[in-house]
């Protein structure tokens, strides 16, 4: 079969039906804290068995690649974001959306994602082969330096005081260590409860951390939950364009991060939405915007989660090795299929493989007009719900998502505790987005450093373990980078400053 | 062992041809089926895959959920909470229904799960990337021996099935070795194949998926594997390591007897299978026909085995 005839395969009616049901079905259930990506693919993957191997493919991207969307709803409207990978979202969407600008962030995060969306989809397209060596290229050491990169941000998020967001950040980082050590297997911080056992889950954190205070402001202020304005301004589509092309590298290199990053298989969507937030922040002549409603957050954050689709289908489809855990839903229900991932699946099943992943591009090109108007529909819903009904409905939402992650009321009292936590600190000043960083970054440092100091004990090197891989070098010179660039910065006068 | 498996085997296919159809009318309706992991992992496949010969043999259906957490933990510990009228199911993996327990509080004891029939095997393997230098079994052992601790193993978890395999090989064949874990198969088969480490110790589907980017020194089974004529068994090489990770399903302690009977009976049908049989094979798994008149004496000999393992790990004092 040539590409074309792959390209007509995915354009049939039915493949059509399933990738705009699909994006809808993926962005609600995204947009629902505590249901996350995964969960959608999760839940959604049964409905597939009955389908083609191809249109089942087409269904289950069309579902992931709308739900990582989706989130960036709940972290814009609400502060909370809807699955780990608007984390970053929440950092400029929300104030963008206090200061009555909801409707204009919502456009540019559903430009950011498709653009992020046909760049990852595209590296898959064109790279597939190529790119699956970076998954094979890092290593635990590597994995360690990247998590250090991530947490170099935590200047950026603290609100003033850098010591307050540190002090987060090492809360985040003790919250992260409870349960099992997958490195040694000890039981960390359990008090003896089943229910610690398998450590706090980070969507359970997410919900206690962002969405408990402002669910108690909104009760405690009298202030309306956002600002509107009178005027009727659509879909500031216009306005939106302009914004995204004149952050066109911004778009671009965050892109290029979250495709790179989704393809590792041990980060996924919130890292490199974390990472590609950072990135953007260091490389801008505005730092000091970002965290108070700067376009450019929505735009790193939004474009560099959906470029993981595409990167995490990169190892997923060429080495068999699944790059987010959604993926490794969705190569399950392949081979329930019968389709074998792996080395042999370009050559044996290669139709099946570009029929979808010209659906997964159909299905992001797709996001622009579904995600508008589902966009829209969910800015006014919120605006139009008075206080007295929106506070009770999204306590009741947030109650329910953590109760769906694992069926646990317990997990909804752990929520609710982390939630009073997160209150209390961030009316001193510490506010949730350091720990939550922690909370990401925490395993991936813990394991990645465990895992390279075993490797180098073994092999008598520690020191050129963490030191002597040229990767390594690169993300450590990145961390200098930013550690040293407000100091470089300053003393150069500010015409000659190099992006 | 497999030798005392393919004993219970063979006693387990004259007990369901001989014995009377107890609860002749099970199922009425569609079963629902727990899995105590994510979507997407080999007990998902298997359970997905179980289904259309269950809709053949009885005209009913599985309701797959996903409870997953802790390993398993969170599901089995409710396990027994669950309806008890035998149309709630869940899978079960060994040895973690073993180790766990060992390892600290996890909301349930071994013996509390009524396990009613075990259907299959994934056998250890022990891997190295392609190119290693490492050819074969031998090799293995002399480059462990020739500097002890130097050659580093990944697996999945500390406590694990992957753990114990490196643990038993390494005191059998009298070998020092260091072994890495990481966060779930991925992982860890991305650390072998990106050289991260020398070797891996993992299932024979691994080997299975990954083809030809891997080669397999050994397989912890009595007799050679099927798809894999090549690769010796550690028994050959005189190393005693024959198991693997074990799945089956469990009921709620108070399901009835004849009903425990009827679900372990439909389980050994779905074995016999042919298209069921055939995508087992190319998986990679190994088929066990282990019933539910076998279950206490299957799960008493497999416990005293990892209590030894576990007091190796110094899980059990």
């Amino acid at each position: 079969m040539t590409l074309i005839e792959n390209l007509l395969n995915a354009l049939t009616p039915l493949n059509l039906v399933l990738a705009i049901g699909g994006v809808v079905a993926g962005t609600v259930v995204g947009a629902l804290p505590g249901l996350t990506a995964t969960m959608a693919v999760a839940v959604l993957t049964p409905l597939t068995f009955t389908m083609a191997p191809d249109s089942a493919m087409i269904a289950l991207g069309a579902i992931y690649t709308g739900a990582i969307y989706g989130g960036c709803y709940s972290a814009i409207l609400v502060n909370t974001p809807g699955t780990p990978s608007a984390i970053a979202t929440t950092f400029d969407g929300f104030p963008m959306a206090k200061r009555g600008d909801g409707d204009l962030a919502l456009t540019l995060a559903n430009l950011a994602s498709v653009c992020g969306g046909l760049v990852g989809a595209l590296g898959l397209l064109l790279l597939a082969p190529p790119l699956a060596e970076v998954a094979l290229a890092f290593g635990p050491v590597e994995y360690f330096w990247l998590a250090m990169l991530g947490l170099t941000l935590v200047a950026g998020l603290s609100r003033g005081s850098l010591v307050k967001g540190l002090i987060g950040c090492a809360i985040g980082l003790l919250i992260s260590m409870v349960g099992t050590a997958v490195v040694g297997g000890d039981a960390r911080y359990t008090f003896g409860t089943p229910l610690l056992l398998g450590g706090i889950n980070i969507v359970v954190a997410l919900i206690g951390l962002f969405c408990v205070p402002v669910l108690i402001d909104l009760v405690a202020t009298p202030d309306e939950h956002l600002q509107v304005s009178d005027e009727v301004r659509g879909y500031r589509l216009r306005e939106a364009l302009g914004i995204a092309w004149a952050r066109r590298w911004n778009l671009l290199r965050s892109s290029v991060i979250g495709t790179v990053i989704g393809i590792l298989p041990a980060a996924g969507g919130a890292i490199a939405s974390l990472i590609a937030y950072g990135e953007a922040r260091r490389s801008s002549r505005t730092p000091e915007l970002f965290g108070k409603g700067a376009p450019d957050g929505i735009i790193a954050s939004e474009s560099a989660n959906n470029a993981t689709v595409g990167g995490g289908f990169i190892p997923t489809l060429t080495l068999g090795i699944p790059g987010t855990p959604a993926d490794a839903i969705i190569l399950g229900a392949l081979l329930v299929h019968g389709v074998r991932t792996g080395p042999n699946l370009f050559s044996e099943q290669s139709a099946i493989v570009y029929t979808f992943m010209f659906g997964l591009i159909l299905s992001t090109v797709l996001m622009l007009p579904i995600g508008l108007v589902l966009g829209r529909y969910a800015y006014k819903s919120i605006i139009a719900v008075p206080k007295t009904v929106l506070a009770p409905a999204i306590a009741l939402l947030t109650i329910v998502g953590t109760y769906a992650i694992h069926n646990s009321i317990g997990e909804v009292w752990l929520m609710l505790a982390l939630g009073v936590l997160g209150w209390v600190l961030n009316r001193a000043d510490v506010p949730p987005a350091p720990i939550v960083l922690g909370v990401v970054l925490g395993p991936i440092a813990e394991q990645g450093f465990v895992q390279a100091w075993l490797i180098g004990n073994a092999t008598q090197n520690v020191a050129g373990m963490f030191f002597g891989r040229p990767i390594s070098l690169a993300i450590i010179a990145a961390v200098l980078l930013v550690l040293l660039y407000p100091l470089l910065s300053r003393r150069r006068p500010r015409g000659s400053e190099a992006e | 062992m497999l030798k005392k498996i393919a004993f219970v085997a063979a006693l387990a296919a004259t007990a369901a041809l001989a014995s009377p159809v107890v609860a002749a009318d099970y199922p009425e309706r569609d079963v629902t089926y727990i899995i105590p992991f994510n979507a997407g992992g080999e007990s998902d496949v298997t359970a997905r895959l179980q289904d259309a010969p269950f809709r053949s043999l009885t005209g009913k259906g599985f309701v797959i959920q996903y409870q997953p957490g802790a390993g398993g933990a969170a599901a089995w510990s409710q396990l027994n909470g669950l309806s008890d009228d035998g149309y709630t199911i869940m899978g079960i993996n060994l040895p973690h229904l073993f180790l766990q327990p060992m390892s600290g509080q996890v909301g349930y004891k071994t013996e509390d799960i009524t396990v009613v029939n075990v259907f299959q095997l994934t056998p250890h393997a022990l891997l190295v990337n392609a190119d290693s230098p490492i050819k074969t079994l031998d090799d293995y052992i002399a480059a462990a021996k020739q500097a002890p601790g130097a050659t580093t193993v990944a697996g999945t978890g500390s406590n694990t099935a992957n753990q114990v395999a490196q643990e038993t090989f390494d005191q059998a064949a009298g070998i020092t070795t260091t072994y890495v874990p990481f966060t779930g198969t991925a992982a860890t088969t991305a650390a072998l194949l990106g050289n991260q480490v020398s070797a891996q110790w993992g299932f024979t589907t691994v080997a299975v998926e990954q083809a030809d980017k891997v080669r397999m020194l050994g397989v912890a089974l009595d007799e050679r594997h099927p798809l894999f004529p090549d690769v010796p068994t550690f028994k050959e090489k005189g190393i005693d390591l024959v198991g693997g990770a074990h799945r089956g399903v469990a009921v709620p302690k108070g399901t009835p007897e004849e009903t425990r009977q009827a679900i372990s009976d439909i389980f050994t049908k779905i074995n016999q299978d042919p298209a069921f049989k055939q995508k087992m094979d190319e998986g990679g798994y190994i088929l066990l026909d282990l019933g539910y008149e076998d279950m206490d004496k299957f799960m008493s000999d497999l416990g005293a085995e990892y209590v030894a393992v576990g007091k190796a790990l110094g899980l059990v004092k």
